[in-house]
């Protein structure tokens, strides 16, 4: 009789990574629909594109390193790599773009790391900032809402249009290019407009941030909600995100609303709700104490008014992401729990302790 | 209604208690042979005190404690004493334990010599404690503390004395039965307790899952008068039965870090214990049984009152389990219990459980997925633990075997309940991992303090040494100087002896000279290198400086080499 000898726990509760990232990728699925409603077929397209390459870049990876393929191909995070980019780029990219940043993230970015688990920055940001540092022209060129519907550019026109670049009725991408709210801001300011002005005079905006594009961030709002009801993340980062965000903006808004655009654009524009909910929040290359979340999450709010405001970016999540990130291990350090049984205590007292203690539990 | 705390983390579990409470506990069937292990107590492991061959009676003392951290074992029936030997117990190690091994006769003839205690407000508490420890009495809710010990507060005040009846675990439901069943024994040994450690008042904590349990033991509350003890429903989270955690719901206190419940003026013990306590006190018999539960694959779940030897696989079997196909036996429950490596093994006076698993049928414990994942950080672990640790820091320390780190991390608050392990979504054996560094740093300890003593040993055998020799010169000094004729006149004989090494470091010396003027090696020189070695030899003539000379030397030979 072989009977087997595991060490304790004896059962798990079957949460497993690949469950985990199925449900982010689920959540994002209404986004995606709004999206597509507004933009057209081009982020479902660019989804596949970026989806496949990082499949294949993961699958290439693990076999160059020797490491098992089929679990962490299966895994999720890939796919969910794959899908955070595609979002992130125009909607009419050309198909190498898409591609070319992916590949990045999960090659560079990911698995020369180490894969899964130990990559310092987040792939999808890095794939991202490697293309709009290397292709500023085809990482710009944003449509304005609506245009697919009015136009009637359907599935099959933006499959030629992404993969061929000819355009239907004889147009082009510099015609029917248009600057995202973020940038008309930035730009119209540079021209001493003021914010209203800018607002009034540009049809993109909205309510909040930019028609079409506020939809999209409430469908993002939602499914980063349910998420924090399904304890896959918490709500210390995206909470922190928007909160340092809105405060911020509130701050510089009340001091000169001419000038500075008002808390609400700025966490309904751009990729604010997204970075909040799917991006900073990232379990591998974020912040992984409750506290340190939340000073990651402020950090990551605060470097996206910087450098929307002042820096040379319309939209600054992926860099204020990717500075964050290196910071997490740093605050991870500082900011651990109170343990269990420190009271009244200084931080340092009882960090090295006899290890004689045992645990008489009557469990 | 009491206002209750909480603590940080845990997990909510499916309970599977039902299944072995349909039936009342019944006395488990007479073992062929009971195995008592020497060692069933945190301490000094019990000295036999019975042979092999000796016919022993129930309740008979066969071996007595080792020191005083320890506790007597007894004889759970009558027969005779054929081994006292090694035996596989239940130990991580898989090593095997000394026991006495007892052929049960069948008789069941108690030992005579019983001394219930007919009024214990009329003995001193200290007298109580003696009584306990002579029965045997450790904490029954698996950690063993001799419970005499547990007992007594010293010079300090015990504020509240805390019967843990919270069973967190689940498919564990002996104390719940023992509390529907034997409610007003439990309360009469708390109050037997409350005695012994002049403690304030009584609480009785209990996961509000059991509500019979509740009930009975309220009303055994009300009946007895007993308005000195609360008992009060916790809620139902894994691992409120912990000490400190139960404690922490209770009163709101946290147990300071490596210290003891008595600190903050607490003391608590598991409902099982003060059930001992009472028989022992009120009965006169030392502890020789305890309620076990029997469940997973088995036909009937239920629970059993076992005597302590009886082999688990009588118990597996008695509740209709397959000696044949059995995959996996713990002792304990799911999250904290051992996988038994032999199931011969005996139930101890720490046994709660034994949850079967088998190959066949129902299997109520899954294996894990082989492939353990990275970890992701996603900090599932650190939300889940009791201790508010941050296990996936840990986790990344133990593996790289940073020892020093991990105990920054405190490695050594972590009580080994398995909520991080139970919600990691990377599967990683956490615990295991833990239980390694602890095993490591402890051996590195052992291994530093083993290295300490012999350096000190080394140390002083040194300074021994070195004082031998200073003593043994000095007293050669003394008796030299005792030879000395007086006056100190120096004698002819040595002023010769003198002379002649003079003499001899003088020929010595000159034979250098000489030797250093021309040496062996200046001969068949062409004529240049004569001639350098001239004009070197003038100059060396002209200054009389030692270090410049010998500098001449070695060009001189160096010069001789290339040549």
């Amino acid at each position: 009789m072989n009977l087997a000898t595991p060490s304790s726990p004896h059962i798990h509760s079957g949460i497993h990574i690949t469950g985990m990232m199925a449900r982010v990728c689920l959540a994002l699925v209404p986004a995606i629909i709004a999206y597509t409603w507004f933009f057209g077929w081009g982020l479902c397209i660019n989804i596949l594109i970026a989806v496949a390459t990082a499949l294949c870049a993961e699958a290439l990876m693990l076999r160059i390193r020797r490491r098992p393929i089929a679990p962490f191909l299966t895994d999720g995070s890939a796919i969910l790599t794959g899908l955070l980019l595609a979002f992130c780029l125009p909607p009419f990219s050309p198909w190498w773009i898409t591609v070319l940043g992916t590949a990045f993230a999960i090659i560079v970015a990911k698995q020369l790391y180490g894969g899964l688990g130990y990559n310092p920055f987040n792939p999808a940001m890095v794939g991202y900032v490697m293309l709009l540092i290397s292709f500023p022209l085809e990482m710009t060129q944003w449509v304005p809402p609506n245009i697919a519907n009015q136009l009637e550019i359907g599935f099959l026109d933006t499959l030629t249009i992404i993969f061929t670049g000819s355009f239907p009725y004889f147009l082009s991408i510099d015609a029917l290019s248009m600057a995202t709210p973020l940038d008309a801001v930035k730009t119209e300011l540079g021209l001493n407009l003021t914010v209203s002005e800018i607002i009034q005079s540009n049809a993109i905006f909205g309510d909040f941030g930019g028609v079409g594009w506020e939809w999209v961030g409430n469908w993002i709002l939602l499914g980063g909600v349910w998420l924090i009801y399904k304890r896959i993340i918490t709500w210390h980062i995206p909470l922190a995100v928007m909160g340092s965000l809105f405060v911020i903006s509130f701050f510089f808004f009340m001091l000169d609303p001419d000038t500075y655009a008002s808390p609400m654009f700025h966490l309904f524009s751009g990729a604010t709700l997204l970075a909040a909910f799917f991006i900073a929040t990232d379990p591998v290359s974020a912040s992984t104490t409750p506290r340190g979340r939340i000073f990651y999450g402020i950090g990551i709010g605060l470097f996206i008014y910087i450098i929307r405001t002042w820096g040379s970016y319309p939209d600054g999540v992926a860099f204020a992401v990717l500075l964050m990130n290196m910071a997490a291990p740093t605050i991870d350090y500082y900011t651990q729990p109170r343990v269990f049984g420190y009271i009244n205590t200084d931080k340092n007292d009882g960090k090295k302790q006899s290890p004689e203690s045992d645990t008489k539990d009557n469990i | 209604m009491r206002r209750l705390f909480q603590f940080h983390g845990g997990v909510q579990l499916k309970e599977h208690k039902k299944e072995a409470m349909t039936q009342p506990v019944q006395a488990a069937h007479l073992p062929k042979q009971l195995v008592l292990p020497l060692q069933q107590h945190i301490g000094a492991p019990a000295e036999a005190v019975v042979a092999v061959g000796d016919k022993v009676l129930k309740g008979q003392l066969i071996a007595r404690p080792g020191s005083t951290v320890s506790a007597p074992v007894h004889a759970s029936s009558s027969g005779t004493v054929i081994a006292i030997a090694g035996h596989p117990v239940s130990h991580p190690s898989h090593l095997n334990a000394p026991c006495v091994i007892i052929d049960t006769d069948g008789e069941e003839r108690w030992h005579p010599d019983r001394h219930p205690v007919a009024d214990y407000h009329k003995l001193p508490p200290e007298k109580i404690r003696e009584h306990i420890r002579d029965a045997g009495i450790v904490g029954m809710g698996g950690a063993g503390f001799p419970a005499h010990i547990k007992l007594n507060a010293g010079n300090r005040v015990v504020d509240t004395l805390i019967l843990n009846g919270a069973e967190c675990e689940p498919y564990i439901t002996c104390d719940e039965m023992l509390l529907r069943e034997r409610a007003l024994e439990v309360i009469v040994g708390l109050r037997i307790m409350r005695y012994a450690l002049q403690a304030k008042r009584c609480i009785i904590g209990i996961e509000n899952n059991k509500a019979a349990a509740f009930r009975a033991l309220q009303e055994q509350v009300r009946n007895t008068g007993a308005d000195f003890i609360d008992v009060i429903q916790v809620p139902t989270v894994y691992p409120t039965g912990g000490e400190k955690q139960l404690i922490r719901v209770l009163t709101g206190k946290e147990v300071p870090a490596k210290g003891l419940p008595l600190d903050i003026g607490v003391v608590c013990h598991n409902v099982g214990t003060a059930y001992a306590v009472y028989r022992a006190v009120e009965l006169g018999e030392p502890l020789i049984s305890r309620y076990v539960t029997i469940a997973g694959s088995v036909a009937h779940a239920r629970n059993l009152d076992v005597l302590i030897g009886t082999p688990i696989i009588d118990l597996i079997e008695e509740c209709g389990g397959n000696r044949k196909t059995l995959s996996r036996v713990i002792l304990g429950g799911p999250m904290m219990g051992t996988a038994l490596h032999d199931v011969t093994a005996p139930v101890t006076k720490t046994t709660n459980c034994i949850l079967v698993n088998s190959t066949v049928g129902d299997v109520p414990l899954p294996s894990r997925d082989k492939h353990v994942m990275p970890c992701i950080r996603c900090g599932n672990c650190a939300v889940a633990c009791p201790v508010d640790l941050l296990p996936q820091q840990l986790y990344w320390y133990a593996r790289a075997k940073d020892f020093d780190k991990v105990q920054d991390y405190h490695l050594f608050d972590c009580i080994e309940c398995g909520c991080c392990d139970y919600v990691c979504p990377s599967q990683i054996p956490l615990v295991h991992y833990f239980r390694y560094a602890k095993t490591e740093i402890w051996a590195q300890q052992h291994e530093k303090t083993l290295a300490d003593i012999a350096r000190e040993r080394h140390q002083f055998r040194e300074q021994r040494l070195e004082r031998d020799k200073r003593e043994k010169q000095e007293r050669h000094k003394k008796k030299r100087a005792a030879l000395k004729p007086p006056g100190n006149a120096v004698s002819k004989e040595e002023e010769a002896k003198k002379a002649a090494i003079q003499a001899a470091l003088d020929r010595a010396k000159a034979k250098r000279e000489n030797q250093q003027t021309e040496p062996k090696n200046t001969q068949d020189l062409t004529p240049e290198q004569q001639q350098k070695i001239d004009e070197a030899n003038a100059r060396r003539a002209k200054s009389n400086n030692p270090l410049i000379n010998s500098a001449l030397d070695t060009q001189n030979v160096q010069q001789d080499k290339h040549s």
